[in-house]
């Protein structure tokens, strides 16, 4: 790969006696979007959550556009506005409404002035087509529109990299569908994303490169016809088998 | 004279009530001063507390720990009489307001490090990153994101606390204060009647029941949609 815009080069992570990531490497490309599948204790949560250093990984490195985000003269808080993240449980600031929740950052971080702020936090709702749910708190939002919501205030930073840390697992079956549209859109918009997820379908027709992941390493990594169709390690073989049985 | 006469005299004297009318407004005002002093710097020494506590440095956390543990423990009347009759053995002649106000402070102050501290941990670690993630610093997170949150959480209990903790103004009467149950008391020794102490559960509902009722209006002010 010529010049991957996140790099990360032998990742370990250990929760006390607990080794969680056994040396996980992974390059991607500008516009690139990588899917990590694996069963639960796998470590691809905890991996992603390295590359932002949510998780301060025990050794390893992890250089985002250019800046290595281990080293300690690294401002991390000017690196994160860089790597933009949606979590599972969408973690929207109760007390703010969308716009709030979205122009927040563009305020604090970014140093916006209330007004630009709001025409960019309008903007990014837009594109995930909430425009006309600016003043709504999360409360009165569905888990789709919430999701979508946390899309936008990652998205209002104009970051290179977006993690989605499983963006759909917490939703009823009828909202993924929501999610899923903005998540394409965002990738044919040409933003680089990684994400762990569990919608095989979705990482079947979306996907540059599919990494399974077990026990802290990468087992496999491919194009999504040779994870899916082909697998090559008898374990992916196996976890494969196991989800396209229901 | 009846019963009910002699109950109405005894506890509603209109004419002992009339003379000592004034120090009990004095008594209440004095009270209203204290206790508005009192809420201010708990509650601002107990969020102080709980924010230097979130920072989780080990050391610090033990003493402000031991801090609180003890104020928490130790009756509010012990505190008033230890400050008032020990420091001045340290050279510091403290007045009876000051110390009344010193000591309800600080037992405030520990209740309130509670139970913002318990509002901080209650707000889901999601939070946090969420807003790390954005990159907002540690103390911008806790100041736009975590506290707003916390504090609406702790908002019924420490009006609770807050209440309780100012009704011991009363306490004060002890080292001379003269704030409504003494003023009130020494109305009672003087006219021999107990009219003067109606008077002054009088102005304790005057005092309290509008404090009551702002902490309901703050708590449903304060909700948010969820």
């Amino acid at each position: 790969m010529s010049n991957p815009i996140l790099e990360a080069r032998g990742l370990h992570k250990h929760f006390g006696a607990l080794h969680v990531l056994k040396g996980v490497d992974l390059a991607v490309a500008e516009r690139e979007l990588v899917f990590i599948i694996g069963p639960s204790g796998s470590g691809k949560s905890t991996f992603l959550r390295c590359l932002n250093r949510l998780e301060e990984p025990t050794s390893g490195s992890v250089v985002i556009d250019g800046i290595d985000l281990l080293d300690r003269r690294t401002d991390i808080n000017h690196a994160r506005q860089r790597i933009g993240m949606v979590f599972q449980s969408f973690n929207l600031y109760p007390h703010m409404t969308a716009l709030g929740n979205v122009t927040l950052a563009l305020r604090k971080v970014a140093g916006r002035r209330r007004a630009e702020a709001d025409v960019i936090g309008r903007a990014a709702l837009a594109r995930v087509g909430l425009a006309d749910r600016a003043s709504h708190y999360p409360g009165q939002l569905s888990g789709g529109q919430q999701q979508r919501v946390a899309i936008a205030r990652a998205i209002a930073l104009e970051p290179r990299v977006m993690l989605f840390d499983e963006p759909t697992s917490a939703l009823d079956p009828e909202l993924v569908g929501s999610v899923l549209a903005v998540m394409r859109a965002l990738r044919e918009s040409g933003m680089t994303m990684v994400v762990v997820s569990h919608e095989m379908s979705f990482a079947r027709a979306a996907a540059d490169r599919v990494l399974f992941m077990d026990e802290g390493l990468v087992v496999e990594a491919g194009p999504p016809a040779q994870i899916f169709g082909a697998p090559q390690e008898a374990r992916t073989r196996a976890f494969i088998g196991q989800i396209q049985r229901h | 004279m009846t019963n009910w006469q002699h109950f109405v005299a005894t506890f509603f004297n209109a004419a002992v009530m009339a003379k000592y009318l004034p120090d009990i407004i004095d008594g209440f005002i004095l009270t209203v001063g204290l206790a508005i002093l009192v809420v201010i710097s708990g509650i601002a020494a107990g969020l102080l507390l709980a924010v230097l506590r979130s920072f989780g440095i080990r050391v610090l956390n033990w003493l402000l720990i031991f801090v609180v543990d003890l104020f928490r423990a130790l009756p509010p009347l012990v505190v008033i009489v230890l400050l008032y009759f020990g420091l001045p053995s340290l050279g510091f002649e403290p007045s009876a307001f000051g110390t009344t106000w010193a000591s309800l402070s600080l037992v405030l102050m520990a209740f309130a490090e509670e139970i913002f501290w318990a509002g901080i941990t209650a707000v889901p670690k999601g939070q946090w990153e969420a807003a790390r993630s954005t990159g907002l610093s540690f103390l911008q997170t806790l100041g736009a994101v975590v506290l707003p949150q916390a504090i609406r959480l702790t908002i019924p209990p420490l009006t609770n606390r807050t209440i309780a903790i100012t009704k011991g103004t009363a306490l004060g009467s002890v080292i001379g204060l003269s704030e409504i149950l003494s003023q009130a008391s020494s109305g009672v020794s003087f006219s021999f009647n107990p009219s003067p102490l109606t008077l002054g559960a009088a102005a304790y509902l005057l005092l309290f029941l509008p404090v009551v009722i702002a902490g309901r209006w703050i708590e449903t002010r304060f909700a948010w949609k969820r």
